[in-house]
């Protein structure tokens, strides 16, 4: 919305800026307010700036990475190579390199819930104390989407050019100007060798009666969804639409409702295999290797036949921050072979750069062939990304997957 | 709240005159965190809870509105997790007093004679404190999972079917939120008992009156501060937990309750004005509840 009141031209300033926008809304919506909930005026003040109904998209900040050498970084738990003594060796040497000393924190620990906790300052261009984030493909999506993200100079980052060829350019951020990839894995199927020695190959085999009330889904919509489409055979990278979708939330209903499904979680999925509460699973693949070495030999892990999905977490440069220049310089580090060599035979995932495997080889030879970490044209080929949602896409979609999880 | 709102407008009327002005500037820090802390929060969640979406907006994008429509479509979403928050609630305070009384009972009334008993016992009540409640939920789901030693006992027994599991039922989140709850109902009713005069119970029997009649006519009146008080701190947090019916702990995707729907209407779906009414019905229903009971039980002068 355009309010036609301005005289004056506005302040540079973006926080001003905003916050000007928002008094205004404020002003206008005062009466109807006021009719409806009688409300204290200091509330009106305090509420006025508690919502973004972002009209006015936030400008990036101005950046001093000339003179302020300094970087923070936010990112998942066990997502970077670590030493027995806590140290983050490939960080350790990057401020050698640079000089550039970085503040590594494990700041997100769900996609959502870190949005929630910063969409706020975003919509207002304010830094929200990270100066690049790793998310995922769909909540990168919805940043770039709502302008949250900087364009990245692809200058800084002459190493970009190592990046894997199919993933350079993903619907929701063609020629990658606003997020580049840092770690990927699959979703698929993961099966209990012990109690099923056969072993599954489909998404289909999940609903087998002996399995009843024994098997896990993901609580991350695009996993669970794509694995289930695809067994149905949707081409979930295509141009799919209601149809596709209900069906196959259907089959997902079925199985919750009757029990064959025992319960649909996110990271603590992993609990209920190491418990044996369930025996199979829709899972993620680096998950199972680590798993698999912490607790004994046990589980085993499948693109199911009919195709798994794959994701990516990509670093972005939220709006608000004033290092944009170190985080390229720190994305360009990382996207040297062997460095990200060295973080993918600690983490387990994808690496996205070309180059590592052959830096692999002279770490771990046998890592090197590991097609969950390096996987060859033929296993990527099985892996499919789930298309980009508009909003109201995303809004409905989730909202029938969401009254799956919360049950009647 | 509902304590707060009592207390002021009893407490008014009876402060003298002159000295207002100063009673008034004492409590000025008070109201001020009240009305920061407390009443600005509560109009933001009444606003949020009316706003409507926004034209052509993105996910998660609401303006002020009076669209008190948000209210009947959430009872209409989800009166069964509405209902079963309530039930839940009253079945975990209803067990966590069967429980906790005797309990308290042993400890302020039977272990007088033995102070170190008591204290060793109410160090006991109140351990598990110590130890972090989602911390203490998680390993219980451990007990419970289905190749715990306690649960393939039971199938061995045939006191459960073999296929039958109890993490993720209504089962396990009820024992949950009972087990979790029960320090908040014994140490209050430990406080009232402690206090039992026994010369009461005394002269009860001497009246002729059995252990049973003694219990009901004078333990029982007796200690209904103490009974009053552990409920409503079972019953009000119990009936918006989140923790024990949340699918990552004893739950499962038929056992979420109001605290769950509010979690991912905020979260996931991003739908803050649902959620905002789902709280505030959440919280006048509780205040409707405690209003009621508290006049019933015959202890206004408690608040």
């Amino acid at each position: 919305m355009e309010f036609p009141v301005t005289a004056r031209p506005l302040p540079e300033d973006p926080m001003i800026r905003s916050l000007i926008a928002s008094a205004r809304r404020a002003q206008l919506n005062r009466r109807a307010l006021l009719a409806g909930a009688g409300a204290g005026a200091s509330a009106l003040a305090l509420a006025a700036c508690s919502t973004g109904s972002g009209e006015a998209r936030p400008s990036a900040a101005a950046d001093k990475s000339s003179s302020d050498k300094t970087l923070n970084w936010a990112n998942w738990a066990a997502y970077i190579d670590e030493d027995d003594a806590g140290n983050y060796p490939t960080l350790v040497a990057f401020t050698e390199e640079t000089g550039i000393s970085v503040n590594y924190e494990v700041a997100v620990d769900d996609n959502n819930t870190y949005y929630g906790k910063v969409k706020d300052q975003l919509a207002l261009g304010q830094d929200i104390g990270a100066d690049t984030v790793c998310l995922t493909d769909w909540m990168v999506s919805r940043w770039i989407r709502l302008g949250y993200t900087q364009e990245l100079d692809h200058d800084n980052i002459p190493n970009l050019s190592n990046l894997t060829p199919s993933l350079r350019e993903p619907d929701f951020d063609p020629g990658r100007a606003h997020s580049i990839p840092w770690q990927g894995g699959f979703a698929g199927i993961a099966w209990n060798k012990e109690a099923i020695p056969g072993g599954l190959e489909s998404v289909s085999d999940l609903w087998d009666s002996s399995l009843k009330g024994r098997v896990g889904v993901l609580s991350e919509m695009r996993d669970t969804m794509g694995c289930i489409m695809l067994d149905n055979g949707v081409d979930i990278s295509g141009d799919w639409g209601d149809e596709e979708y209900s069906a196959s939330i259907e089959i997902l209903r079925e199985q919750v409702e009757s029990g064959q499904v025992r319960n649909i979680k996110g990271n603590s999925y992993l609990e209920d295999l190491k418990s044996e509460d369930t025996l199979a699973a829709i899972v993620w693949s680096g998950d199972i290797t680590v798993l698999n070495a912490e607790a004994g030999d046990k589980w085993e892990f499948a693109i199911p036949s009919a195709g798994g999905t794959l994701w990516n977490d990509n670093f972005l440069v939220p709006i608000g921050s004033p290092r944009k220049t170190n985080a390229e310089t720190l994305i360009n580090y990382y996207y040297e072979p062997e460095v990200a060599a060295e973080v993918a035979a600690w983490v387990n995932f994808i690496t996205p750069v070309v180059g590592a495997k052959e830096a692999a080889i002279a770490i771990d030879p046998e890592l090197a062939e590991n097609q969950l970490i390096f996987p060859n044209e033929q296993t990527l080929s099985t892996a499919h990304i789930f298309r980009s949602l508009s909003g109201a896409e995303e809004q409905k979609y989730q909202a029938e997957f969401q009254s799956i999880l919360l049950g009647a | 709240m509902a304590f707060a709102a009592f207390a002021t407008a009893e407490a008014l009327p009876q402060a003298p005159k002159r000295r207002s002005r100063i009673a008034l500037f004492l409590l000025l820090p008070g109201i001020l965190y009240l009305v920061l802390f407390f009443l600005t929060p509560l109009v933001s969640l009444v606003l949020t809870s009316l706003q409507a979406p926004s034209e052509f907006g993105d996910i998660g994008q609401y303006d002020y509105a009076f669209n008190w429509q948000n209210y009947v479509a959430v009872v209409e979403a989800y009166l069964p997790h509405i209902l079963r928050s309530f039930g839940y609630a009253l079945v975990a305070t209803v067990l966590a007093l069967l429980f906790s009384y005797p309990l308290a009972y042993f400890i302020g009334v039977k272990a007088r004679r033995w102070p170190l008993l008591q204290s060793l016992m109410l160090v006991l009540v109140i351990a598990p404190f110590f130890i972090s409640f989602l911390l203490r939920t998680l390993a219980w789901k451990q007990i419970l999972s289905d190749e715990s030693f306690i649960i393939t006992s039971l199938k061995a027994l045939s006191l459960m079917a073999p296929d039958g599991h109890f993490t993720g039922t209504p089962f396990a989140v009820i024992f949950g939120l009972t087990y979790n709850f029960i320090p908040f109902m014994t140490l209050p009713l430990y406080s009232t008992l402690e206090r039992l005069d026994t010369r009461y119970l005394e002269a009860g029997s001497d009246l002729y009156a059995n252990a049973f009649t003694v219990f009901r006519k004078i333990t029982i009146p007796l200690s209904m501060p103490g009974i009053v008080a552990g409920t409503l701190l079972t019953f009000i947090p119990a009936a918006g937990d989140y923790i024990n019916a949340s699918r990552d702990f004893l739950g499962g995707p038929d056992t979420q309750m109001m605290g769950n729907v509010i979690e991912a209407n905020f979260l996931v779906l991003q739908n803050y004005p649902a959620a905002a009414a789902l709280s505030i019905i959440l919280m006048a229903v509780i205040l409707v509840f405690v209003g009621v009971y508290v006049k019933r039980s015959g202890t206004e002068d408690l608040l």
